[in-house]
């Protein structure tokens, strides 16, 4: 923890939202009054890679990327990222894991094998592994892109210092006005998850 | 106000709020959001060049008339306009000249890892460095300041982590600003023959040691006095990297990278046991320290290759990361980039991939065709290598290279350095086919508009480069245009081209698949008929994302007939990823994949 904050990792494939998942992180931050940082790295050709967003908040924050070993949060859209990025959690860090499976090149032309059972190798390193399956919520709330807003309700969930309300409106800024009530509802469902 | 904002977005907000009206600039990651948000307020000219010489020279016109300018460009965008650079530090500036150069610490996204703080030494310029988006508006404001007070350019570094890293940053309201360009005659300032350049020569030392006195007294050489067991110099990022492991240390933290206030460094340095230079890539600042013998230390623990984090600071310095887990033992298959669903490449790539030749590569997302399975492209270099080393290949090999060697380029790439060395291949009588890969936009940073689009960066219409057109003009014969969605034609085409005598030009022409603005038709996802597949991974070959191999043993609870004794299993379609851009249907024997 850092100056009452915390150092969050979200970690997925290019395309599944992330990028402004984090967005909304930090603006729920900055409105409770934190200073916040965030860091990603674009370009290349992203989309079907390995994505990663690092998020720290607290009363200062120096730099924008944690440390290995200094997370305190993996919020992880896709199972095998969970496990390209353990290392980066605290020995006592909690994992949020999103049930979805996408497979990589090698898995597609069948020269490797995705890894069974990852949720219980995560297990092994670590208490707290919340599994959610983001994608059922966003169904639920009726428009399957709201999965990382279904995601960021499982984590408030966690961050009980910060109301749901700066959620909420954090999240009306940040979409259309069309999907504003399925983001919404994806996130109140997500928080009840 | 405050806001969330990039380093790219605070520069392009701090140039805006100090007055700058005019930008030029070429895309490349990290710098491209530069002159994107900054062409995006009132009352500021900004435009996309063909290439960073050319925006450098569009700059310096611009500032001599008396404009507040930047030119935008990625770190090796800075090699390209090289030329005009080192003379533009003899003439000056008149107005205000602030060249932003985005380096890329670990090759996040280039294909080079160069240190550009060595161009300010080299071509004797000052260069400020920020470490976050507050410092990235700060320092361009100040940059302007310094370039028009010495009559100089400046530098403003940026690295990935600054520019692509969001912080909190407070908003101001522009200044007010006078129009005070005119046209201005001085032919002793801007005409560098060796006899004025001479005279201007002696001029760069002179502001060179002004700006060393500057430099002394600069607020944002900033000490931050804490602990005297050691003190810690840096700059830039790494700054924030340091504070956060080691906050007991104390601090001169370079707002200025060159030139350096050496006094203030050893005052500093007089202050604390030991010193610490923490610096990413070249030893830049330790070795002018060490010249100037003072005992610090720097590379003997700090790594010369990648961007640092707080824990490489951490580890270098001595103290403990802590048990992390070891992910070696692991099993956990890599994900890189690749080409998107329903990219126009793959189906070129796919072709060349199978013919036997030697295909130079260059600047773009194409690049990436290099892997499994197209295996498509076999070189890379820099922007616009493809073309010449195929000529210069072609022509080292004489005959056992005909109809072997194809250069591939895209149309920003072409546009930004091509043009020239194909002028060279029909000029000295080349044997190699070029193509072109017009998907219409320079879609690796992120669809940016260039000559060819038919739009300015503003959202202007404007002329529409043929490619066709150019390529007859500069004298090649030989120019068709395929779809590269059309497996068939684009091999006969190819084939065709390479057993010609004389250079051809090849347009590849198809949009690209995240382009909006040229899509013609609604997307038709296509899935496998599972009675009809065969198994025979002929699909498999594309490397497109939604296409997936399925073993029957992998299969629980479906029964799929055999059609073969030998079928391991089947092709499956994720019709939610699928662009329909029936490259694999047209693969597909078996007529296995239909529409949805």
């Amino acid at each position: 923890m850092i100056n009452g904050g915390k150092n969050m990792l979200l970690a997925g494939v290019g395309g599944q939202g992330i990028l402004l998942a984090s967005e909304i992180i930090c603006k729920v931050m900055m409105t409770a009054g934190y200073d916040v940082k965030k860091s990603e790295v674009h370009g290349m050709a992203q989309r079907g890679g390995s994505v990663t967003s690092h998020v720290r908040y607290g009363k200062k924050v120096f730099s924008p990327i944690a440390r290995k070993g200094d997370i305190d949060i993996l919020i992880s859209f896709e199972k095998l990222e969970t496990l390209r990025y353990l290392d980066y959690l605290k020995s006592n860090g909690m994992v949020i894991i999103n049930d979805a499976e996408l497979y990589p090149p090698s898995v597609n032309l069948g020269d490797a094998t995705y890894p069974e059972d990852i949720p219980e190798t995560v297990r092994k390193y670590f208490e707290i592994v919340k599994i959610v399956n983001a994608s059922d919520i966003a169904v639920r709330a009726g428009n399957i892109r709201t999965v990382n807003t279904a995601i960021l309700g499982v984590l408030s969930a966690y961050l009980d210092t910060i109301e749901a309300g700066i959620w909420e409106s954090v999240i009306r800024t940040s979409f259309p006005e069309k999907v504003i009530k399925e983001n919404i509802a994806a996130f109140n469902l997500g928080r009840k998850a | 106000m405050n806001e969330l904002m990039s380093g790219n977005e605070a520069v392009a907000r701090g140039a805006y709020e100090h007055g700058a009206c005019f930008g030029a600039g070429y895309p490349g990651t990290p710098s491209t959001e530069i002159l994107e948000e900054f062409a995006k307020y009132d009352g500021v000219y900004a435009e996309w060049c063909p290439n960073e010489k050319v925006a450098l020279e569009v700059g310096i016109g611009a500032a001599l008339a008396g404009a507040k300018v930047m030119a935008v460009m990625k770190h090796v965008g800075v090699n390209v306009a090289a030329d005009p650079l080192f003379t533009l530090s003899y003439t000056g500036t008149n107005g205000a000249l602030v060249i932003i150069t985005a380096d890329d610490p670990s090759l996040h996204s280039s294909q080079n890892e160069q240190d550009n703080r060595n161009y300010a030494k080299f071509a004797k310029i000052p260069m400020l460095e920020p470490a976050d988006s507050q410092e990235a508006k700060d320092y361009i404001k100040i940059a302007f300041d310094i370039s028009e007070k010495f009559d100089t350019p400046v530098f403003l570094r940026m690295t990935t982590r600054v520019s692509h890293s969001k912080s909190i940053v407070k908003l101001e309201d522009p200044v007010d600003t006078k129009d005070t360009t005119k046209i201005r005659y001085n032919p002793a300032k801007y005409v560098m023959v060796p006899f004025n350049a001479r005279v201007a020569r002696v001029g760069v030392e002179k502001r060179l040691q002004e700006l060393r006195s500057f430099a002394e007294t600069f607020p944002e050489n900033r000490v931050e006095m804490n602990g005297t067991d050691a003190g810690i110099i840096t700059a830039g990022m790494p700054y924030n990297y340091a504070k956060d492991v080691f906050p007991e240390y104390s601090y001169l933290k370079l707002g200025m990278v060159h030139p350096l206030p050496v006094k203030l460094i050893r005052e500093f340095a007089s202050k604390v046991k030991r010193i610490y230079v923490i610096e990413e890539l070249d030893p830049f600042l330790e070795e002018q320290l060490k010249a100037q013998g003072l005992n610090v230390t720097g590379k003997e623990i700090f790594p010369y290759t990648n961007e640092f984090d707080p824990g490489v600071v951490k580890t270098a310095i001595g103290g403990n990361n802590g048990n992390l887990i070891d992910l070696s033992q692991l099993t956990i298959p890599p994900r890189p980039p690749n080409l998107c669903p329903g990219c126009p490449h793959r189906g070129l790539f796919y072709v060349l991939g199978k013919l036997k030749a030697f295909v130079a590569g260059d600047i773009g997302c194409y690049t990436l065709s290099f892997m499994k399975p197209l295996e498509g492209l076999d070189s890379c270099i820099c922007m616009g290598a493809s073309i010449g080393m195929s000529h210069g290949m072609s022509k080292a090999l004489k005959d056992k290279g005909k109809g072997k060697v194809i250069g591939v380029i895209g149309d920003s790439t072409f546009i930004h350095s091509g043009i020239t060395p194909l002028l060279n291949m029909v000029y000295n009588k080349s044997n190699a086919v070029i193509v072109i890969c017009d998907n219409r936009t320079t879609a690796m940073t992120g669809m940016q508009e260039h000559p060819a689009t038919g739009f300015t960066l503003q959202g202007e219409e404007t002329k529409t480069l043929d490619f066709a057109v150019l390529a007859s003009a500069l004298g090649i014969d030989s120019v068709r245009v395929i779809d590269p969605y059309d497996i068939k034609n684009t091999r006969t085409v190819m084939k065709e081209e390479l057993s010609k005598d004389g250079p051809s030009v090849v347009i590849s022409r198809r949009a690209c698949v995240l382009l909006k603005r040229d899509q013609a038709d609604a997307i038709k996802p296509l899935k496998v008929n599972h009675e009809k597949c065969t198994g025979c991974k002929a699909c498999l070959g594309l490397g497109c994302p939604p296409i997936s191999w399925k073993r029957f043993e992998d299969m629980s609870g479906v029964s799929i007939e055999k059609k073969t004794k030998k079928q391991e299993g089947i092709a499956v379609i994720d019709t939610s990823l699928c662009n329909g851009c029936t490259l694999c249907q047209q693969l597909c024997s078996a007529g296995a994949i239909e529409e949805v």
